[in-house]
């Protein structure tokens, strides 16, 4: 069969629809998003009756998987590395309760935050859940992890998850398929009460689980991806995790390192092979994307063994994504950049679109907020959060999904008042209602912006969980009717939507302001595929 | 063989179509390829480059080493700067001089064509004024990869047949269209100082 030219994240998709996947959820959040989208759009997914399907959020995704776990099918749960912190629940416990029919949580990081507030490194959390780990170091492995991963899950019954990061996320290149796997059928767990963690039942199912660790380890120890590659310098061996290793041998002329290399893509770490790695060598160097997670347990607390250099020793900056020269340079090899970027370049940070209506609201909630002191609007995570730059310089806060309502309500009990909070519908869906709720509950006085438009606008335009539902949201939150105020955001009704942002921002009480339109870049899209299909039925006709 | 690329411009630009081009160009021709984009948010009106890797044997690295780019391809004449560390003392800098201005501090113009002419090879064209005189302003970035043909290790033949694939769908005017861009920017190319050896 042809190869096919796939983004890391596209390689996964299509790995899950080869290996009998029955079911993908997801929340979008760069780089993941695509993985999703890719199965979304398969017409090969469509014919095999995949479940497709965005969630509210990433806990709600993560549940929905295990429960096709639970039912015995394979299934797939997608989410940027920050939503594993709101998936975070489902994903602990997850491991405690076990899969049944294979389930495979993928987790995409963002070193050097290129579309993120952090840069956490998800291993931790798979370490943290006891849960194997696999680290795919290029796009065909992404693919055939998928297969190894749901195979491995179904063994020891455990949810397995898979870390990428943005580089492959987001990175082209050939993919060569398997065979077709046809989905599991419908079968409950042979033990119905495995997933039931009553105190009783989690600590048999916890005892288990930890019983279980040896069998991770060899299976990690004879994993195909991870192996030793003997050469002749033994003063340095180095460790060169997922896609490290790529930049490790970019390097060397015909990718011939001269010192042993130790590559791993799954975890937990192989004890055996790092131990046979560490005798052999004088000093070891450890290369990986995102925490220094096993510089640290080789290091130790005391560190008293053999040298080891990586991200804690300085030899690799501690922070950012690794590239072929921070790895030429930790080898003491020359620093081959170019010419310096002329003084005269500028930086040019992302803006809000020409047209999109976040414009039109934050001019107008910087002119009713004219007459207070700045300091007092929280943000949230979407496009909206570039109302932190110029020219609005209009939000003061972007924390995490939802942290807006949250943040505005503990400010103003703190007597900042009048707190306003701005977050978009996809946001407020996502973890915004139940903030609203401690805020209705306590009386607090805030303002509550709800940026419809409609879409998950900074993924690129993904189906919101909010369309047409947020006045009702706010209503049976408790928020009172006539505080509910839906506006036009456009130049043309400014002085209308300019006296009720003042009103509600003066009333005492919970008030919500939803400025309403379409994002800008769905409207386009949807005009052309109208176009399009206008002209096709013509043709037709 | 081995081309390493960075392809850049401003989100929104639509530098994906040039590697797209390529990319189906150096398949066709047997060729291994990787590269890496940029999604997400600074597609939004900002700074937005594309690592494109081509070879005729395994490529390791998704990222192209720093000092090793064999030629910068860009769509905006400051972007193209912006990428001088990752290009090799030889490599070509083919540009567009057309400025795309969404922020306040943009460098004087007659500076920014100084610091493109220090590069000892390069390539600056307004593919926009180009494209808008073949009545197609849309195919600027087809004009850009023209001035790139050269210079890129590809046959040209196969360029324009992966244009005619890529565009078939939208008729045949749309192909030759852009096969004209491709032509017109590959002609000012070779007029500026272009050895036309076909390669």
């Amino acid at each position: 069969m042809q190869k096919l030219l796939l983004l890391g994240d596209e390689a996964i998709a299509q790995g899950g629809i080869d290996a009998g996947m029955s079911g993908i959820y997801a929340y979008p959040g760069t780089p993941s998003t695509e993985i999703t989208e890719y199965v979304m759009h398969s017409k090969e997914a469509k014919a095999l009756n995949i479940k497709a399907s965005w969630g509210a959020n990433e806990k709600t995704a993560m549940e929905t998987a295990l429960g096709m776990s639970y039912a015995g099918k394979r299934a797939m749960v997608c989410m940027k590395h920050v939503g594993l912190n709101v998936a975070a629940d489902a994903f602990v416990n997850s491991a405690i309760t076990g899969a049944n029919g294979g389930l495979i949580v993928v987790a995409a990081d963002d070193p050097s935050m290129h579309s993120s507030q952090n840069e956490q490194d998800s291993r931790f959390f798979g370490k943290f859940a006891l849960m194997p780990i696999l680290e795919p170091g290029n796009q065909q492995e992404a693919y055939d992890m998928v297969h190894f991963g749901f195979e491995l899950s179904e063994k020891f019954r455990i949810p397995v998850l898979m870390r990428i990061t943005t580089r492959l996320a987001h990175s082209r290149s050939g993919v060569a398929r398997r065979e077709n796997r046809p989905q599991n059928s419908l079968k409950l767990p042979e033990n119905l009460k495995q997933f039931i963690l009553l105190p009783a039942n989690a600590r048999r199912q916890y005892k288990a689980l930890l019983a279980n660790q040896p069998a991770f380890i060899a299976s990690s120890e004879s994993s195909p991806f991870n192996f030793l590659i003997d050469h002749a310098d033994k003063r340095l061996g180095i460790i060169a995790c997922g896609l490290a290793y790529n930049y490790l041998i970019e390097n060397f002329e015909n990718h011939e390192v001269p010192h042993p290399v130790l590559r791993i893509g799954q975890y937990p770490a192989p004890h055996k092979l790092i131990e046979n790695l560490y005798d052999q060598c004088d000093s070891i160097l450890v290369l990986e994307d995102g925490y220094p997670m096993l510089e640290e347990l080789l290091r130790g607390l005391l560190n008293r063994g053999k040298t080891i250099k990586g991200r804690l020793d300085g030899t690799i900056p501690r922070d950012g994504e690794l590239n072929p020269n921070i790895v030429a340079v930790a080898l003491g090899l020359a620093d081959t950049r170019g010419r310096d970027i002329p003084a005269l370049v500028t930086g040019r940070p992302p803006s809000l679109c020409k047209g999109c209506p976040h414009i039109y609201s934050y001019n107008a909630l910087n002119e009713a907020l004219s007459e207070f002191y700045k300091g007092r609007v929280f943000s949230d995570i979407g496009c909206y959060t570039l109302g932190a730059l110029e020219p609005f310089d209009a939000i003061n806060s972007c924390v995490d999904m939802g942290a807006s309502i949250t943040m505005a309500k503990g400010a103003a009990d703190a007597g900042l008042l009048p707190a306003v909070a701005v977050i978009g519908d996809s946001t407020f869906t996502h973890s915004g209602m139940t903030g609203l709720l401690d805020a209705v509950n306590d009386h607090s006085s805030i303002t509550v912006v709800i940026l419809d438009n409609a879409t998950t606008g900074m993924t690129g335009g993904q189906d919101s969980a909010a369309v047409g539902k947020i006045e009702d949201i706010c209503e049976a939150l408790g928020v009172q009717k006539e505080h509910i105020r839906i506006i036009n955001p456009l130049q043309k009704y400014h002085e209308e939507n300019l006296a009720i942002m003042k009103e509600e921002i003066a009333f005492e009480g919970v008030s919500v302001i939803i400025p309403r339109r379409e994002c800008i870049q769905t409207v386009t899209r949807r005009m052309r595929e109208a176009k399009k299909l206008q002209s096709t039925e013509k043709v037709e006709a | 063989m081995k081309k390493d690329i960075i392809l850049a411009g401003v989100g929104g630009q639509g530098i994906l179509s040039i590697a797209a081009t390529i990319g189906t160009a150096a398949l066709n021709a047997g060729l291994h390829l990787k590269q890496a984009e940029v999604h997400g948010m600074s597609q939004r009106g900002g700074d937005v480059q594309s690592n494109l890797r081509i070879s005729d044997r395994e490529i390791a690295s998704d990222l192209i080493p720093f000092g090793k780019a064999d030629m910068i391809i860009s769509v905006e004449p400051m972007e193209s700067l912006r990428y001088l560390p990752m290009l090799s003392p030889e490599g070509w800098l083919v540009t567009n001089t057309k400025p795309y201005i969404n922020i306040r501090n943009y460098p004087e113009m007659e500076k920014l064509m100084a610091e493109i002419q220090l590069q000892p090879r390069h390539i600056a064209l307004d593919a926009d004024e180009i494209a808008r005189q073949l009545g197609s302003p849309k195919s600027a970035n087809m004009v850009i990869l023209g001035a790139a043909s050269p210079f890129l290790g590809i046959d040209y033949q196969q360029l324009k047949d992966a244009i005619s694939r890529i565009f078939s769908k939208k008729g045949e005017e749309v192909v030759k269209v852009n096969l004209d861009a491709l032509q017109a920017g590959r002609d000012e190319a070779i007029r500026q100082k272009a050895p036309a050896d076909n390669s």
